[in-house]
């Protein structure tokens, strides 16, 4: 700011510059910026960690009838994200296990493998849940039965309204947050 | 005329000063011995970094960083836009490529020992300049949001899930948004043409000043170390002796290498083209075998065959020994001998790191862990698996190929490698052996007791039992020789099948 005071003499009338009135000036000028910088930078740190600040609380997502789901086997349905957004294209659909075991029993598994979060699938022949990327395998209960993956497959909460399925959702799982 | 020509000039140089900037930069003296091939790495990374940025550029007219139009907007590149195919088939390429000359660079920056004194700082910029194109590598990959991208998001969402404490909001942060989305694409997007390009182009600045300032790196005369009190004179004197303009006196062998890299980036995306997009990024089709670019393969297969449990050791402690392993060591080792020759520590060091890098990089591409998901309905069992096998052994053999057995074991040479090859398991295990293994799994086999009947898993093990090339007997109990175990009398006395057809003698 001060930079060229010295390399011009003082032009005509100019009271000469006190040392105690330039840095009085200079703390001034480091006052004004700093509240300058927090009023640029606390916004934009909230912006780049807006996706930690807007909460998406699980919620209820409806996987359709449940007479579709035949009795001790998994079929996969897909339900859209409730916080998808217009440009999510196919992302938005999220693809779950769902296994009826009694009438209005189920387990809700998620498709990502608790290994490195690959699609599992369903063998019906052996009633087993397969990882196609580094040979996890599940029980038709969800739980591990072979392979590197630390624990069973992700279970989702659900509950069966009017005939309905429903399931409480909302986020990819992972080890960190198991829905 | 010329007079008038040249007062023009020298106006401008009177204010810009070129003359002076030229012998600070491309005619500043360098060491006459560093006119060698293996000091071309460096600017071939340089070619690459800006044909990334121009070609980047290019795409940008076209491409779309949405979730729903991304994909479309490649195939249009491909397909539709006139050489669009050539301009992200030299941006493929050439990723892959500034990558390959950065490692070499960085091996001949360590082996002639040109991290030690006084260019601590160009080595630490180096390695940071390293990891920021690691990170463009990674980020590109991201831009092509086919399936490969989208299940290789869900392995880094998988990966910062086991991060302690702020697991969940790494990954909240990673995809922008709870789900891989059009968010998680856009901030990509901005990593990789905004955030990551722009940080690696002020370190590079950075890199290249030092590079003038502290000279370029003598090659190094065995014997002759480097001493932070002498090195300096030492550096004037060789400069002195057998120093030219790196412009024109030492750069002919750094522009022949890079006219052959263009050439060769731009034959490569002629012949081979770019990649992808593969299939779309529909999560609801689980066909997708998310396997990464080049870069990656070695993590990818490192990940896969190291034991289970060990992710936290390969992701997070590896990373950091590794990391800080490269920052360290030009204050660990920064005087001393520079050749190669004196350093066998060193020589080593690069040895196994390439052999490491390279094999794990096989294995990356051909991926012998992954079950084959469609080898039980794809993979017929070769006839002479079959031949002369009795009723019992033939219904097992059904349900070895119901039962999804093959996914995961081969017999013969198709199905899975996840699990040990099957065409001669009868030799090794004995029926009691095989009964158990099949009931209670183990390893890495689940176990099969509650989803197979007790006939189908008799049938199976008889099965089982008659692989076995001709005229090899069962195997046989250690602790009861006597005895083939439970063999099924009938499968015994039948006649070997035809030795021309048998497997295993071939």
């Amino acid at each position: 700011m001060d930079h060229d005071t010295n390399d011009h003499p003082p032009s005509p009338g100019t009271r000469a510059d006190t040392p105690s009135r330039r840095d009085f000036l200079l703390k001034v000028g480091i006052g004004v910026n700093a509240i300058a910088a927090a009023m640029v930078g606390i916004p934009i740190v909230g912006f780049v960690l807006s996706s930690l600040i807007k909460k998406t609380p699980e919620v209820w997502i409806s996987l359709g009838p449940i007479n579709q789901f035949p009795e001790n086997s998994a079929r996969m349905v897909a339900f859209t994200n409730p916080y998808r957004r217009p440009d999510d294209g196919d992302t938005a659909h999220i693809p779950v296990w769902v296994r009826r075991l009694a009438a209005e029993e189920f387990k809700v598994f998620a498709i990502n493998c608790t290994h490195l979060g690959c699609p599992v699938r369903w063998f019906e022949e052996s009633q087993l849940f397969m990882c196609p990327c580094h040979g996890g395998v599940f029980y038709s209960d969800g739980e591990h039965a072979a392979g590197p993956p630390p624990r069973g497959l992700y279970t989702y909460q659900y509950k069966v309204e009017n005939g309905d399925l429903q399931i409480k959702g909302g986020y990819i799982p992972s080890i960190a947050r198991p829905v | 005329m010329m007079k008038s020509l040249q007062n023009v000039a020298m106006w401008f140089e009177r204010r810009l000063h070129i003359v002076k900037l030229w012998e600070q930069t491309a005619g500043h003296p360098v060491p006459k011995s560093t006119g060698s091939w293996f000091y071309t790495f460096g600017s071939m990374t340089t070619l690459c970094l800006v044909l990334q940025l121009v070609t980047g550029i290019l795409l940008s007219f076209v491409y779309v960083p949405s979730a729903a139009a991304s994909y479309q907007s490649l195939l249009t590149l491909n397909y539709d836009v006139p050489l669009g195919w050539f301009i992200r088939g030299i941006h493929y390429w050439g990723s892959n490529m500034m990558v390959i000359m950065m490692a070499l660079h960085m091996t001949q920056v360590f082996l002639w020992g040109a991290y030690k004194y006084p260019r601590e700082l160009t080595w630490l910029s180096g390695c940071v300049l390293l990891f920021l194109t690691l990170g463009m590598a990674f980020t590109g990959q991201v831009m092509r949001f086919d399936a490969d991208a989208y299940w290789g998001l869900g392995i880094g969402v998988a990966v910062m899930g086991r991060i302690p404490f702020f697991g969940g909001n790494l990954i909240d942060l990673l995809l922008g948004g709870p789900i891989i989305g059009t968010d998680t694409l856009s901030r990509f997007f901005a990593l990789h043409v905004f955030i990551i390009p722009g940080t690696l182009l002020g370190l590079l600045a950075m890199h290249l000043r030092l590079v003038l300032g502290k000279g370029i790196n003598e090659v190094p005369e065995p014997g002759v170390l480097v001493d932070r009190k002498t090195y300096d004179g030492y550096y004037k004197r060789v400069l002195k002796d057998q120093g030219a303009p790196f412009v024109p006196d030492v750069i002919d062998k750094d522009l022949i290498a890079n006219g052959l890299m263009l050439i060769l980036i731009v034959c490569l995306a002629i012949f081979l083209g770019p990649k992808g997009p593969a299939i779309p990024a529909n999560p609801t089709q689980v066909i997708s075998e998310a396997r990464p670019d080049y870069p990656f393969l070695w993590l990818f297969a490192a990940a896969a065959l190291l034991p289970n449990g060990s992710e936290f050791m390969l992701f997070f402690v590896l990373p950091a020994v590794g990391v800080g392993a490269l920052f360290l060591l030009p204050f660990i080792s920064g005087e001393g001998e520079k050749n190669w020759r004196r350093r066998p520590v060193s020589v080593l060091t690069v040895l196994i790191v390439y052999l490491v890098i390279g094999m794990l990089t096989y294995e990356g591409l051909t991926g012998p862990w992954s079950p084959h998901m469609e080898a039980w309905s794809n993979n017929l069992i070769p006839a002479q698996f079959i031949k002369n096998r009795s009723p019992k052994e033939l219904a097992g053999a059904l349900v070895f190929q119901n039962k999804q057995c093959r996914n995961c074991h081969a017999v013969g040479v198709d199905g899975g490698q996840r699990g040990p090859n099957l065409t001669s398991v009868g030799t090794r295990m004995t029926v009691p052996y095989l009964v158990r293994q099949v009931i209670q799994g183990g390893g890495n086999m689940p176990a099969y007791g509650n989803n197979m009947s007790q006939e189908e898993i008799q049938a199976l093990v008889a099965y089982l039992s008659s692989l076995r090339p001709p005229n090899v007997p069962p195997a046989r109990d250690p602790q009861n020789p006597g005895i083939p175990e439970g063999v099924n009398e009938k499968a015994a006395a039948v006649p070997p099948v035809n030795p021309g057809a048998a497997p295993n003698n071939s």
